[in-house]
């Protein structure tokens, strides 16, 4: 940190407002794991913001090139870390592209179910920790208290609450577990209720409306200019879903809406985001009452583990299961940009295969990335106070960032 | 998008172009790459740039391969723009004057790749110390790293 000299005392009172760089970050507590802001500032107004990221950086794209596709699955998960089952999603779909995969029925909608799940997940996340950087400290506890639920259910689904990997390239890794409709039904009928909660404590609470109305604005196309996606992007106006517009996993057979607003600031995020929650709810509901019978996992043997049972009495089954576990599987030469619309945004896995079993190269585009690098538009010229709630409102994860 | 319209209105610029599962890619000669991207954005309404990123065909010559995956949400397509680049003369210009959000993911692809872009209004590395000798993300690198001796700091 650069020191400012600040001994006022000794200033003389007619002497030109001096510049002061402050430095945010890397270890402070609205900056949600490690991100360094240089803030220039003239008084208290932002006169240029800057990010310094990189803190996280793990070299996850390094590692794809040396594992076998089916491996990397457990990496993906390590990325968003607050939406683990939406990044194996992307990777998944991109690869069964590849490999031109016909997946099941069930599988897509069990995927459209978790993935919804995981979006309530992750936005109870950014809602308690947003509102808690502006003071407003029983939403969270109410957000953690959900997502709790949403944790066992993962839990319950593969044996983890956070890094689940549940998804894998041809479907699923486990058969769903037994009784979950019940677990998961009685999440999602009461949860609407909930979201009702957190507006009774937000939508019309003044302090909340002054803190974030008019504040961390900018236009929606300096906002598209600069790389920024997904809710963001709604509250500027821009009715884009990539649900929508690319759908994937069978998303065109679900009834929901793109919630919009056209203010652009961060109570208006917040808005898209907590309409995002209900009609997320209303997804889980419809692959709830309607999820297809049938296989979980795609008929292709060369990529999907055989079941134990075929494994020990079938020959064939064996030399398969004996070929995907050592050497893995080919993919044939080619590559493949897949997006999906994760809680932040345009996620998406570009993977390059040269016909081996391991990636040549994926490149991982994260929402947050892009969203990150249209904060300075957000805060130039505004309070430092309002950059907490700018900040809080891309609702950036560091590990998708710096991956 | 067609191709042959890119290719009327900036003659030369698409040396190949191919589509592999419904996904088209354009191989632009790097020298008009910043004047097809401006057709592209202003003619075609390509008004996002989704991403820019490279791939080491190391030891194939034109080594590096620089990809800009390109959006038009209007349009609802997507579009990939590739420029290969040789190990010795790895520099291209930037776009960052056509979609500003290039910037940061030039700066990637300038950290991990050691590629060079012209007129890049900030480049410096992005995810690695400043101090980093070498290019992770390069295939000649090795994946546990080069030794790096803390003694020596």
């Amino acid at each position: 940190m650069s020191e400012p000299e600040t001994n006022i005392a000794e200033t003389p009172a007619d002497a030109a407002p001096r510049r002061m760089t402050l430095n945010m970050g890397p270890q402070h507590p609205s900056t949600h794991g490690v991100l360094r802001m240089v803030l220039e500032l003239d008084g208290e107004t932002i006169t240029k913001a800057g990010c310094d990221i990189g803190y996280l950086h793990t070299g996850i794209e390094k590692e794809f090139e040396a594992k076998l596709y089916q491996q990397n699955v457990t990496l993906t998960d390590r990325i968003d870390y607050l939406c683990p089952l939406i990044n194996n999603l992307c990777y998944c779909l991109a690869v069964e592209k590849l490999l031109d995969l016909e997946i099941p029925p069930a599988a897509q909608w069990m995927r459209v179910m978790l993935g919804e799940l995981t979006r309530i997940n992750s936005h109870l996340v950014w809602l308690g920790t947003h509102s808690m950087d502006l003071g407003a400290m029983s939403v969270f506890l109410y957000c953690f208290r959900e997502r709790e639920e949403i944790l066992r259910i993962f839990e319950m689904f593969s044996g983890q609450r956070m890094m689940t990997s549940y998804f894998r390239i041809g479907g699923l890794a486990l058969e769903p577990p037994r009784g979950w409709q019940q677990a998961v039904g009685k999440f999602i009928d009461a949860f609407p209720s909930h979201v009702d909660e957190y507006e009774e404590l937000l939508t019309k609470n003044p302090i909340w409306m002054h803190r974030t109305q008019g504040v961390g604005r900018a236009s929606l196309e300096d906002l598209i200019a600069h790389g920024v996606t997904g809710p963001m992007l709604r509250a500027a106006g821009l009715a884009w879903d990539i649900r929508k517009s690319e759908p994937y996993s069978s998303y065109q057979k679900f009834d929901f809406e793109i919630p919009t607003r056209t203010e652009g600031d961060v109570y208006a995020r917040y808005q898209v985001r907590v309409e995002e929650l209900r009609q997320s709810a209303r997804i889980v509901k419809q692959a709830l009452d309607g999820m297809p019978a049938g296989p979980w996992e795609a008929d292709a043997p060369h990529v999907v583990l055989p079941d134990r049972e075929k494994m020990k009495t079938q020959m064939e089954a064996l030399i398969y299961h004996f070929k995907i576990v050592t050497e893995g599987f080919r993919v044939p030469a080619g590559e493949v940009y897949q997006v999906v619309e994760s809680p932040r945004g345009e996620m998406g896995y570009y993977v390059v295969s040269d016909g081996t079993a391991r990636p040549y190269r994926v490149f991982i585009h994260g929402p947050s990335f892009g969203n990150l690098q249209g904060l300075p538009k957000m805060v130039e010229g505004r309070l430092v106070a309002d950059a907490i709630a700018a900040l809080g409102s891309t609702d950036f994860v560091l590990g998708d960032v710096d991956r | 998008m067609s191709e042959n319209a890119l290719a009327e209105a900036v003659p030369g610029s698409v040396l190949a172009s191919s589509v592999h599962r419904g996904q088209t890619s354009l191989e632009i000669a790097p020298a008009q790459l910043v004047e097809v991207c401006l057709f592209l954005r202003d003619q075609q309404r390509f008004n996002r740039l989704s991403g820019v990123t490279a791939v080491d065909w190391y030891p194939t010559e034109p080594r590096f391969e620089i990809v800009y995956l390109v959006h038009s949400i209007e349009c609802n397509e997507r579009l990939r723009l590739k420029c290969r680049l040789p190990s010795g003369h790895a520099e291209i210009e930037s776009v960052t004057g056509v979609w500003p959000g290039a910037n940061w993911y030039e700066r990637e692809v300038f950290d991990l790749f050691g590629v060079v872009f012209l007129n890049h209004p900030d480049l410096r590395r992005i995810m690695m110390p400043e101090t980093w000798e070498g290019h992770p993300l390069r295939k000649d690198y090795p994946v546990t790293g080069l030794k790096y001796d803390y003694t020596q700091e």
